[in-house]
């Protein structure tokens, strides 16, 4: 592909890249601690959380579905972990790590199930179980607070720990983006799912199936919620029944600020990236140029709105109704 | 139509049963006043979600809703700042909630965009600046008037204190029946039934699809601002979070309510009937010490069951009646 042709079809994420580093520069110009290294890894540590939560959400818009349940997800996983740390404090890192995972796989795959088993629409299914599973956080803990003194030291190191460099979450997320961009791009799995979003019904007659890839593309969601859980517990050493209460519509915004259709088939790992990176620019940025961080919300809503504007101006095809089940499951 | 459909009548069925249920179990539940007490718990709730089952039947979803009415509720707040009356508080809120309604309507019409984005996105816009503007601030010291109409019974206005039915509960009902016969008996409710069974069609039939889709969202604007002004006088103060997480509780009605979020589905009595049922129950869960979380929780899972069920029995019932198409499940 010609460098201009790529310029083309890659436009949007080029100008929310150029959007981000001119929003780096005039902080940076007007505060020069927001370019010191130490800043840049801050943002980093910040928003490798995000990524490896988005990297999730994105396979499952791309299914024309949505999962709201990743922050109940984070919750649940984070206090099971931080509970069985506590029970067992003999549990080497690995095996906390294969729990998170497996933890959220499996919370992920009921959500997959529901919605394939039952055609139900994704948006419910989710919405129902991003109560239940915030509520059995509750009934996990018993409402107590696991706080700083009662998490595994192993936990809390995870996220501290240094390589090459770099912090450690860093390399979670660079490592999460990596799996994801070969499954995307390489991987006839990925590709199907693509195929699934732009129209379920030809990618069925195509003999794709479907239903394996929507319970697939839930569960690594899940999977991923799952291992973010183990690493905001370590992060931020705690762990309470609102962990994370309402992050998935930062999810879900960072995804459509990147340019992720909500209404499946389009999006791209790069343009993900880039919406995490416009949130946390933004939000690191805030209390550098000494604006309250009252404002984050607000701002966060406004970009989101102005993106879709953009995105809508830029295809020209009528937004399609999200609300519509899979249509392929019902087959 | 049926006034009553299967839905109806096991929610109704349900209702009788919590009230009954918890009413034996729990003393002083079936006191005049604990039970006016179990209304306030569902009024504004079901007001929103009234407004929210118009929305999701025309096929379109307004996340953005409980922001709206903490945006209203900070404009009521403001208004009696600058010393205006009770009566254009109550205005302020109105065209609040309208304006808020209005760009939603106006980006999801104008734009193509889908309502669960633009809402998504509004949702964190109206939240967002009742933040900036109020901080870590609450606005009190609402006027008498306000604290009536969010507390009050009936009876005290009326000068009857026989009559132990809160205001807000008789607001929802009026709501409700005019809501109910705009989209039972008029033609503009069957058009949104129209629209939200298949837009293109109901468009290609005639239909305004886009000023129909506007108008709804504004209605939701203003019902919202309605809910905050009741809300706002009942516990006298305006704060940022007000409302917080609302919008999931009024979907969740809907959906009980057997409203089809593919849109073209379902009714204002089933709506009504499932603000009750979550209403009392949560009320009585309540009473039972039970901690709000968990029942939210067991919220979640009937939201499912509500509607894996019909879907099961639907199966059920189909295989009784012919034998199931080859290759099919």
């Amino acid at each position: 592909m010609s460098l201009s042709s790529h310029f083309h079809t890659r436009r949007r994420e080029w100008l929310l890249a150029a959007i981000i580093v001119l929003i780096v520069l005039a902080v940076g110009w007007r505060a020069p601690v927001f370019l010191s290294w130490r800043n840049v890894l801050d943002i980093g540590n910040d928003s490798a959380i995000l990524v490896i939560l988005v990297m999730g959400q994105m396979l499952v818009l791309l299914t024309r579905g949505v999962d709201l349940s990743v922050a109940s997800n984070l919750a649940l996983t984070g206090m099971l972990c931080a509970l069985a740390a506590r029970a067992w404090p003999g549990m080497p890192l690995p095996a906390l790590l294969l729990m998170a995972c497996v933890v959220g796989a499996l919370l992920g795959a009921v959500n997959g199930w529901l919605i394939m088993r039952f055609s139900l629409p994704p948006i419910v299914v989710t919405l129902g179980t991003l109560s239940a599973y915030r509520g059995a956080t509750f009934v996990a803990s018993g409402g107590a607070w696991i706080s700083d003194h009662e998490i595994h030291p192993l936990i809390k190191g995870l996220p501290r720990e240094d390589w090459l460099g770099l912090p450690a979450l860093i390399w979670f997320a660079l490592g999460v983006l990596l799996v994801s961009a070969y499954l995307l791009r390489w991987r006839r799995e990925g590709r199907e799912l693509y195929a699934y979003g732009g129209n379920p019904h030809a990618a069925l007659y195509a003999g794709i199936p479907v239903r394996q890839r929507l319970v697939m593309a839930y569960t690594f969601s899940g999977l991923l919620a799952g291992l973010a859980g183990l690493l905001w517990v370590g992060r931020y050493s705690i762990a309470f029944t609102e962990l994370a209460s309402g992050y998935e519509l930062t999810v879900i915004a960072a995804c459509v600020i990147g340019g992720v259709s909500i209404g499946g088939g389009v999006g791209t790992i790069a343009g993900a990236l880039l919406g995490v990176l416009f949130i946390g620019v933004i939000n690191g940025a805030l209390p550098v140029i000494q604006v309250s961080p009252f404002w984050q919300q607000a701002i966060a809503g406004a970009v989101i709105l102005i993106s879709v504007v953009l995105n809508a101006r830029a295809d020209r095809t009528q937004g399609r109704q999200i609300l519509e089940t899979p249509q392929g499951a019902q087959a | 139509m049926k006034a009553l459909d299967t839905w109806e009548r096991i929610l109704i069925a349900l209702i009788v049963l919590v009230y009954l249920g918890f009413g034996l179990g729990i003393e002083g539940f079936f006191t005049p006043y604990a039970l006016a007490d179990t209304t306030y718990n569902f009024s504004e709730k079901a007001l929103i979600a009234l407004a929210m089952a118009l929305l999701v039947i025309g096929g379109e979803i307004d996340l953005s809703i409980a922001a709206t009415m903490a945006l209203a509720s900070m404009a009521m707040g403001f208004a009696m700042q600058a010393g205006a009356g009770t009566g254009t508080m109550v205005l302020a809120a109105l065209a609040t909630g309208a304006a808020c309604g209005a760009l939603n309507g106006w980006l999801v019409t104008r734009w193509k965009l889908p309502a669960i984005v633009v809402t998504i996105g509004t949702l964190s816009l109206y939240r967002g600046l009742a933040q900036v503007v109020l901080g870590d601030q609450a606005i009190t010291g609402y006027p008498e008037t306000l604290v009536t109409w969010g507390n009050g019974y009936l009876g005290d206005l009326l000068d009857m204190p026989w009559l132990i039915v809160p205001i807000e509960f008789v607001v929802m009902l009026v709501a409700a029946l005019l809501v109910g016969l705009y989209l039972h008996a008029t033609v503009h409710g069957r058009r949104i039934y129209a629209i939200g069974a298949n837009p293109v069609t109901a468009r290609f039939s005639g239909i305004a699809v886009d000023r129909y889709r506007l108008g709804l969202f504004v209605f939701a604007g203003i019902m919202a601002a309605l809910a905050a002004v009741l809300l706002t006088g009942r516990i006298g103060s305006t704060r940022p979070n007000l409302a917080m997480g609302w919008e999931l509780d009024a979907v969740t009605i809907v959906i009980l309510g057997g409203v089809s979020i593919q849109g073209g589905r379902g009714s204002v009595v089933g709506t009504l009937l499932a603000a009750v049922l979550l209403g009392s129950f949560t009320f009585a869960m309540g009473m039972l010490n039970v901690t709000g979380i968990v029942v939210s929780m067991v919220v979640g899972g009937l939201l499912i069951v509500a509607m894996v069920l019909p879907q099961y029995l639907r199966r059920l019932a189909s295989r009784f009646q012919k034998p199931p198409a080859a290759g099919s499940a």
